[in-house]
C-alpha cells in the first residue's frame, strides 16, 4: 500500500515537472517576443478617437524610437490625474498626458513625477519655465455662436443682452473650472457680481464639454462655453464658416495642456524621449486639426490656413497653477451661490 | 409565500448569490473608506445636495408610477394592431445613453424643439424644459415605460378566471377595480416606485442638464466633485454611503405597504375582458395610450432621425465596439439570470434577500469602480479586466430590475401551484424546470431583455479601467463627440439604440412565445 501510494505521488511530481519546464519555456518564448519596450502614457480620451491626435502620434513616435507605445485613455484630464493618484506608485504609467494648469498643482504636490528635460522655443502668449511639465498645446476659452449673431463684446454686454449661453459645470469638467478662473481673473472680486448678473443668462449647466457643445449645434443655445478654435474644426473638417468665438475685451482666460513624466517609469530614458518629441515638428504639426488647438511650438509649417481666420484675444488671462489652486474652492462658492438663487 | 428555495446538496443557492452581490458592491464601498483612512464629515453643500436628490426622485418616481397605473390598464385590457411592438418600444427609452436621450427630448422640448414651433404658430412663448420640471420630464421619460411594464406584469397575472367570474357577479368596473385590481396594484406598485427612486437617486448627468444650474446638483455629482476635483475619497464613500441609507429607508417603508396575496390559481390563460366595452373607457384608453405613445415616441424618433445622417460618417471602429459591448450585454445577461434566479426562488425562508439584490442601483457607480479599482489594482493590470469587471458591475447593477419582475411571478407561482407540486414531491432542479420556468417564462424574456439592454448602455463605471483597444459602444459614442463628431455619434447613438432594442425584443419575444394566443 505504502509503496504504491508513494509511487503515485512520484507520478504527479513528474507531471507537474514537465508542466513547470513547458511552462517556463512559453514564459521565456514570450519574453523574446515582446523585448520591443512598451512605452505606456495615459491620457484622455478624446485624445485617442480615430479623429483624435493619438493614432498619428502613436505611428510617428514608434518609427522613431524602436519602442511599442501604447496609449491608456481615462475619461478627461481631471479622472486622468484622480487614476494616477490613485494608483500612486505602482502606475503602469511611463507618462501621462493632459493634465492642464488648473490641475498641475494638485499633481505636482502628489510628488509622483519627475522633473524634465526638454527644453523648446515655446510660441505660448506666456512665459513657461516650469520644470516638471511640459506643455504641448493651448487655446483660449471663448464663447463659440452662430456667425449670423451680433455677439456681445464682454461679460458684462453678455449678462445684459438676452442671450442664452451654455456652460460646463466646474465641478466635473475643466471648461467649467476654466470659466470660473476666467472671470475671476478678470474681475477678482467683483466676479460674484458678474455671475448674478450672468445667471438669467445661463440656460443649464452641462458635465462636460460634449454635452454643452452638443446642447449648442442641436440650437437650443446662443452661445456655448468652448474653444477660440473650435470655429476652426467646423471650417476645415466641415468647410462650415458658420461658426465664431466671441472676442471679449477683458481677454480670455487660457488652456495649456501639459505632460509629464512618471519617478516610477519603467522607461525613464523613453519617456524622456518621448516628451523631447512632444515638442518636436513631427508632433506639433498633428495636434492643430487633430484636437483642435495651438501647437505649443510653432513649426516649420506654420498653422494651417484656416486658423488665420480665428480671434485674436489681445491678452491672455493665467492664473499661476498655485494661485489657481487657492482660489478655487472661494471662487467655487461665489459660483454657486450665485446661481443657485 | 414564495418560491420554494433551490438547494444544491447542503447549500441555498439563494443566499450563496445574496453574499456574492454583497461583496461585489459593499467590497469596493470598504475598500473606499479603507483607503480614505475612514469617513469626514459633510459641508453644507452636500446637504442642500441630499435635500435636492431625495426631492427629486420622489417627485420622479410618484409621477412615473402614477402616469404608468393608466397606461398599463390600457395596455392590459385593449387589444389593437401594433400592441406587441408598442410594448417592445416601451423598453427603449429605459436603455438609452443619458446623453442620446437628452438631445431626443430637447429636439421635442426644448427651445428649439418641435413644441416651441407648434407653441410659435399660435402666438405663444416657449416653454422653458430647464428647471425642477426638466428633471422631471425627462425622469418620467426614462422611468414611465419600466414602471408600465412592471405593473403590466401585475394586470397580466391576474387570472382570466377571476374577470370571468367577476362578469358573471355582474360586477362593474368599480367592484373589478376594488376586488381585482386594487389588490394587484398593492403588491406591484410599492416595488416599481422603489426602485425608480432608487435609479433617480443616482441620476447625475440628467439632473445636471435639465436642472438648469448647481441648484439640481445631486448626491451623485457631490461624489463626483469629491472624487475627481478635491480627491477626497472619505467624503465619497460616506456619500454612497448616504445614497445606500436613502433606498434602505426608503425600501422599509414601501415594502411594509407591499401585500403579498396571490390571485389563487386559474387556468393559467390569458385575458379575456368583457367589462370593459363601455364608450367613456374606451375613449379614455384610447386618449391615455395615444398621449403616452406620442410623449415616449417623439424624442426617439427624433433620435433615429438625427442618427441616420451621422450613420455613414461613423468609424469601422464602432463594429467592434458594437460586438464587444454584445458579448458584454450577453455575458452580463446570463450571470443577472442565474442571480435573479437563485434569489428570487430563495426569498420564500429569507424575505432579506430580495433586499440584498436592491443594493445594485443604490450604490454609486463612481465609487463602486473606484473601490474594484483599488481591489483589483494591486495583483492585476486593471485594463486587462475592464471587459470581466464591466460583465460583473452590469449584471449586479442589473438584478434589482430583474428580481422587481421576478419575485412577484415567483411568489404567484408558488402561492398557487406550490401545494400541488408538494404534494407531488416536486423539489430542487426538477421543481425550477418543471413547475417555475414554464410559468415565468414572460417575467423571465423581459427581465433578461431589460438587462442585456441596460448593459449595453451602460458606461460610467469602468471609467477607470478603460484603454483604447477595449472600448464598448457608449464610450466610442463619447469619445466621438469629444472629438467634434457630434453626427457620428449621433449615428452611434442609432446603432446603440437598433442593437439594444434588438435584444431586448429578441428576450422579451422569447418570453412571450406561445403566451399571447
Amino acid at each position: 500500500m505504502e509503496f504504491f501510494h508513494t509511487c503515485h505521488l512520484c507520478r504527479n511530481l513528474e507531471d507537474a515537472m514537465k508542466a513547470l519546464t513547458l511552462a517556463a519555456g512559453l514564459l521565456i518564448a514570450t519574453n523574446v517576443v515582446a523585448e520591443t519596450p512598451v512605452l505606456t502614457i495615459y491620457t484622455y480620451d478624446s485624445f485617442v478617437s480615430d479623429w483624435g491626435p493619438g493614432p498619428l502620434v502613436e505611428k510617428a513616435f514608434e518609427a522613431q524610437c524602436g519602442c511599442d507605445l501604447q496609449f491608456v485613455a481615462t475619461g478627461d484630464g481631471a479622472s486622468l490625474l484622480a487614476r494616477l493618484l490613485l494608483e500612486g506608485d505602482r502606475s503602469e504609467a511611463d507618462v501621462v498626458l493632459g493634465l492642464d494648469t488648473n490641475l498641475t498643482a494638485t499633481a505636482a504636490k502628489s510628488g509622483l513625477f519627475s522633473p524634465h528635460s526638454v527644453s523648446a522655443d515655446y510660441s505660448l502668449p506666456i512665459a513657461w519655465d516650469d520644470p516638471v511639465f511640459v506643455p504641448y498645446d493651448w487655446g483660449y476659452f471663448a464663447f463659440v455662436h452662430n456667425a449670423t449673431l451680433a455677439a456681445p463684446t464682454d461679460f458684462r454686454a453678455l449678462a445684459a443682452s438676452d442671450l442664452k449661453v451654455v456652460i460646463q459645470d466646474p465641478r466635473s469638467s475643466t471648461p467649467g473650472l476654466g470659466l470660473l478662473m476666467w472671470v475671476k481673473a478678470a474681475y477678482g472680486d467683483d466676479a460674484p457680481e458678474i455671475w448674478s448678473a450672468l445667471s438669467d443668462n445661463i440656460l443649464t449647466v452641462t458635465k462636460g464639454w460634449s454635452e454643452a457643445y452638443g446642447l449648442f449645434l442641436s440650437g437650443e443655445a446662443d452661445m456655448v462655453l468652448s474653444y477660440t478654435t473650435s470655429p476652426a474644426y467646423h471650417l476645415i473638417a466641415e468647410e462650415d464658416a458658420g461658426k465664431s468665438a466671441a472676442l471679449f475685451t477683458e481677454g480670455h482666460y487660457l488652456q495649456v495642456e501639459v505632460a509629464a513624466k512618471l519617478k516610477s517609469a519603467k522607461h525613464p530614458d523613453l519617456a524622456d524621449a518621448f516628451l523631447q518629441f512632444m515638442v518636436s515638428d513631427a508632433f506639433q504639426d498633428i495636434i492643430p486639426t487633430t484636437n483642435w488647438m495651438y501647437p505649443a511650438v510653432t513649426t516649420q509649417q506654420g498653422l494651417p490656413d484656416g486658423f488665420s481666420t480665428l480671434i485674436q484675444p489681445e491678452s491672455a488671462l493665467l492664473l499661476s497653477s498655485d494661485a489657481a489652486a487657492n482660489i478655487r474652492d472661494e471662487a467655487l462658492q461665489e459660483w454657486l451661490a450665485a446661481l443657485s438663487q | 409565500m414564495a418560491c420554494r428555495a433551490i438547494t444544491i446538496g447542503r447549500a441555498n443557492t439563494g443566499i450563496i448569490a445574496a453574499v456574492f452581490v454583497v461583496v461585489v458592491i459593499l467590497g469596493p464601498l470598504l475598500a473606499v473608506f479603507w483607503r480614505a483612512g475612514g469617513g469626514a464629515w459633510l459641508v453644507s453643500s452636500d446637504m442642500a445636495a441630499i435635500r435636492f436628490t431625495i426631492w427629486q426622485a420622489l417627485l420622479s418616481a410618484l409621477i412615473s408610477v402614477g402616469l404608468a397605473i393608466p397606461v398599463a390598464r390600457a395596455l392590459a385590457r385593449r387589444k389593437f394592431r401594433g400592441r406587441a411592438v408598442l410594448i417592445t418600444l416601451l423598453g427603449a427609452p429605459f436603455i438609452l445613453p443619458v446623453i442620446v436621450a437628452v438631445l431626443g427630448l430637447l429636439a421635442v422640448f426644448g427651445r428649439s424643439g418641435i413644441l416651441a414651433a407648434l407653441l410659435s404658430k399660435f402666438g405663444l412663448p416657449p416653454i422653458s424644459i430647464y428647471g425642477l420640471q426638466g428633471v422631471v420630464i425627462a425622469h418620467v421619460f426614462f422611468n414611465l415605460p419600466l414602471a408600465t411594464r412592471i405593473i403590466l406584469q401585475g394586470w397580466q397575472a391576474i387570472p382570466a378566471e377571476r374577470f370571468r367570474l367577476a362578469e358573471m357577479l355582474g360586477f362593474g368596473p368599480r367592484e373589478i377595480a376594488r376586488t381585482l385590481e386594487y389588490p394587484m396594484l398593492r403588491g406591484a406598485l410599492p416595488g416599481a416606485f422603489l426602485i425608480i427612486f432608487a435609479i433617480c437617486l443616482s441620476s447625475f448627468a440628467v439632473a445636471l442638464t435639465l436642472g438648469g444650474g448647481p441648484r439640481a446638483t445631486t448626491i451623485e455629482l457631490a461624489i463626483y466633485q469629491a472624487f475627481r476635483f478635491d480627491f477626497d475619497l472619505a467624503r465619497a464613500a460616506v456619500l454612497a454611503s448616504v445614497q445606500i441609507a436613502l433606498v434602505a429607508v426608503v425600501a422599509v417603508l414601501a415594502l411594509r405597504v407591499t401585500t403579498g396575496d396571490g390571485m389563487g390559481a386559474g387556468l393559467d390563460r390569458v385575458v379575456h375582458r368583457w367589462d370593459v366595452n363601455t364608450v367613456s373607457s374606451k375613449v379614455l384608453d384610447s386618449a391615455v395610450l395615444l398621449l403616452s405613445t406620442v410623449f415616449l415616441l417623439l424624442p426617439l424618433t427624433m433620435i433615429v432621425l438625427n442618427g441616420i445622417a451621422g450613420l455613414g460618417m461613423m468609424p469601422t471602429a464602432i463594429w467592434a465596439a458594437l460586438g464587444r459591448s454584445i458579448l458584454v450585454a450577453l455575458a452580463a445577461t446570463s450571470l443577472t439570470v442565474v442571480l435573479g434566479l437563485a434569489m428570487a426562488t430563495a426569498s420564500r425562508e429569507r424575505g432579506w434577500i430580495d433586499s440584498i439584490g436592491l443594493l445594485g442601483v443604490t450604490v454609486s457607480p463612481m465609487v463602486i469602480g473606484t473601490g474594484l479599482f483599488l481591489l483589483i489594482n494591486p495583483w492585476v493590470r486593471p485594463t486587462d479586466v475592464a471587459l470581466v469587471v464591466t460583465i460583473l458591475v452590469n449584471a449586479v447593477m442589473a438584478l434589482p430590475f430583474m428580481l422587481r419582475i421576478l419575485t412577484p411571478a415567483c411568489r404567484a407561482v408558488e402561492t398557487d401551484y406550490g401545494r400541488l407540486a408538494d404534494s407531488l414531491g416536486l423539489a430542487g432542479w426538477a421543481r425550477l424546470r418543471w413547475l417555475i420556468l414554464p410559468r415565468i417564462r414572460r417575467a423571465l424574456g423581459f427581465g433578461a431583455g431589460l438587462t442585456a439592454a441596460l448593459s449595453m448602455g451602460d458606461l460610467g463605471v469602468v471609467m477607470l479601467f478603460a484603454d483604447s483597444e477595449n472600448a464598448t459602444l457608449p464610450l466610442q459614442m463619447y469619445r466621438l463627440m469629444g472629438a467634434y463628431q457630434m453626427q457620428a455619434a449621433a449615428g452611434a447613438g442609432l446603432v446603440l439604440l437598433m442593437a439594444s432594442l434588438l435584444l431586448f425584443w429578441g428576450f422579451d419575444r422569447g418570453g412571450r412565445r406561445d403566451a399571447d394566443a
